[in-house]
């Protein structure tokens, strides 16, 4: 007969209790991963549909002067036909007070996807555009940009 | 009326994808700032822009308080034949302003 | 070193295309702040559909031709046309009034001609109305050479610029030569230390979200080392200005320009 010996027993309880340990840290592991909402935000701007990473560019500097005007384009590799074109541009900060940055709308008189603003950055962080296409898909691009800030404080001017 | 600077191509031939390049003085304050009595400043920002070519809209953006001080927005634009473009700035405090400029196309 | 600087003077675009400051003599290890800005800072000063200080001359533009004062003279009664009336102007930056006894600003002539001329009420430093108009004025020298009157009235106050820009002061101890000739190029907290030169004046600051003077700047650093600021018009700002001025004879105006 079969003797399940003590010690494999001890092991199965550890084992399961690890497993237990995954589990649980898989369920919070997504609310850690959008520490800061940026992934709710975009979610909510998409209804939930994901937007797949590709044909969306953001040129930033990666080490800027200072936050308070950061100049920034997007561009969208489109046609920019009637029948196939960039219908909106979103772009989303991971740590300033709010999400939003910017909304775009574009059609297919516009005849090239390139929007440049300048921003206000809080701090380093990441930087995301959601491209809206005519047929209704979503796409991505994201980047990494390093905020420093004067060095100097200073007071009221 | 916020003073503005409003640049359009003069020279563009039709079928040409232009940069049309719009700045507008205003502080766009965030809402986050603390000011010297140590009492928030309340928002005040432009939310929305829009240009618009003979009448229809060719671009549009919403803008919120991450959007710098004097803002600067750069759009392309197809132009297909002359006609006069409209830029219209809205924001808090029921600030609405609107500015034209012709749009000369060969 | 005349012929170098009118050769300077020509070889400058009036689009306001900078000439780097290394290409005045060879030896110049002279560089001006806009040669330390990353290129997307550049770039916002250096085109003028872009760089935000061209929406206040702007409005200095309409200040020159708005009449003030009881008389209701506007600044082109007495000067014309700003495109000659006031080239090179600025450039030459602080000069000595004979009635004040002392070399002033740009900002404060612009202010005595108010008071004296246009019998109109002063601006209040750093006002909106007077920036514009400085800034507008300070255009009409871009891309000239900063050229200190050769004015031996002057010499006493830029000697006492010079002594206060060698002087440690703050709780930081520190003088503005440590940072600005000892430690220029190095890097203060991720920014780059520029040498100081005041080639762009009035400046749209990136930290102000605005347009501000020489003397807000100069002020920001008192406040950086921990001292008190002088205040505003103080004469001991105008002798700094001075001695910073001659420190940067030669090297281009680029006014109005952009900094971080």
């Amino acid at each position: 007969m079969f003797q399940p010996d003590a010690n494999a027993c001890a092991v199965r309880r550890r084992v399961l209790r690890a497993g237990g340990v995954l589990v649980a840290l898989a369920l919070v592991r997504p609310a850690l991963a959008d520490a800061n909402g940026l992934k709710a935000a975009i979610a909510a701007y998409s209804s939930g549909r994901e937007a797949k990473p590709g044909r969306v560019a953001i040129d930033v500097a990666r080490l800027v002067d200072n936050g308070n005007a950061v100049p920034i384009t997007v561009r969208v590799d489109s046609p920019m036909t009637a029948a196939d074109h960039v219908r909106a541009i979103a772009l989303f900060n991971e740590r300033n007070p709010e999400r939003d940055v910017a909304r775009f709308a574009l059609s297919a008189r516009s005849g090239r996807a390139v929007v440049s603003t300048r921003i206000r950055l809080a701090t380093s962080q990441q930087l995301v555009a959601i491209a809206t296409m005519s047929d209704g898909s979503l796409w991505s691009g994201a980047i990494d940009v390093i905020v420093t800030l004067a060095a100097c404080i200073e007071g009221e001017g | 009326m916020a003073r503005t600077l409003i640049t359009v191509p003069q020279d563009a031939k039709r079928g040409d994808v232009v940069e049309i390049r719009v700045l507008i003085a205003h502080p766009m304050e965030t809402g986050y700032r603390v000011g010297s009595d140590g009492k928030r400043v309340p928002r005040d920002i432009l939310r929305r822009f829009a240009c618009r070519l003979d009448g229809e809209v060719v671009f549009a953006a919403e803008l919120f308080p991450a959007v710098s001080a004097n803002p600067y927005l750069a759009f392309p634009l197809r132009v297909e034949r002359s006609g006069t473009l409209s830029f219209t700035w809205e924001g808090d405090g029921g600030f609405a302003q609107t500015e034209t400029a012709a749009l000369n196309v060969a | 070193m005349r012929r170098a600087l009118a050769a300077l003077a020509l070889g400058v675009f009036a689009s306001g295309v900078l000439v780097a400051g290394s290409a005045q003599a060879q030896q110049d290890a002279r560089r001006s702040g806009y040669d330390d800005m990353s290129p997307a800072t550049q770039a916002m000063q250096r085109d003028d559909t872009q760089n935000p200080a061209m929406l206040f001359v702007a409005d200095g533009e309409a200040l020159w031709k708005r009449p003030a004062g009881s008389d209701a003279k506007t600044c082109a009664s007495c000067h014309g046309d700003v495109r000659t009336g006031m080239r090179g102007v600025a450039a030459r930056y602080p000069a000595f009034d004979a009635s004040l006894a002392r070399p002033v600003t740009l900002g404060e002539r612009i202010n005595l001609c108010r008071t004296r001329q246009q019998r109109a009420e002063a601006w209040r430093a750093e006002s909106p109305d007077l920036l514009a108009l400085e800034a507008y004025v300070a255009l009409q020298s871009r891309g000239q050479a900063i050229t200190p009157p050769n004015d031996d009235r002057l010499a006493p106050f830029r000697a006492r610029g010079e002594q206060r820009y060698r002087q440690r002061i703050g709780q930081l101890d520190l003088a503005c030569a440590q940072c600005h000739d000892d430690h220029a190029g190095k890097r203060l907290g991720g920014s780059t230390i520029p040498q100081g030169h005041p080639t762009g004046y009035p400046i749209y600051r990136l930290e102000w979200q605005g347009l501000g003077s020489l003397q807000r700047r100069l002020r920001g650093c008192y406040t950086g080392v921990r001292a008190e600021a002088p205040a505003f018009g103080a004469i001991g700002l105008v002798e700094l200005e001075l001695y910073l001025a001659s420190r940067a004879a030669g090297m281009t105006v680029e006014s109005p320009a952009v900094r971080p």
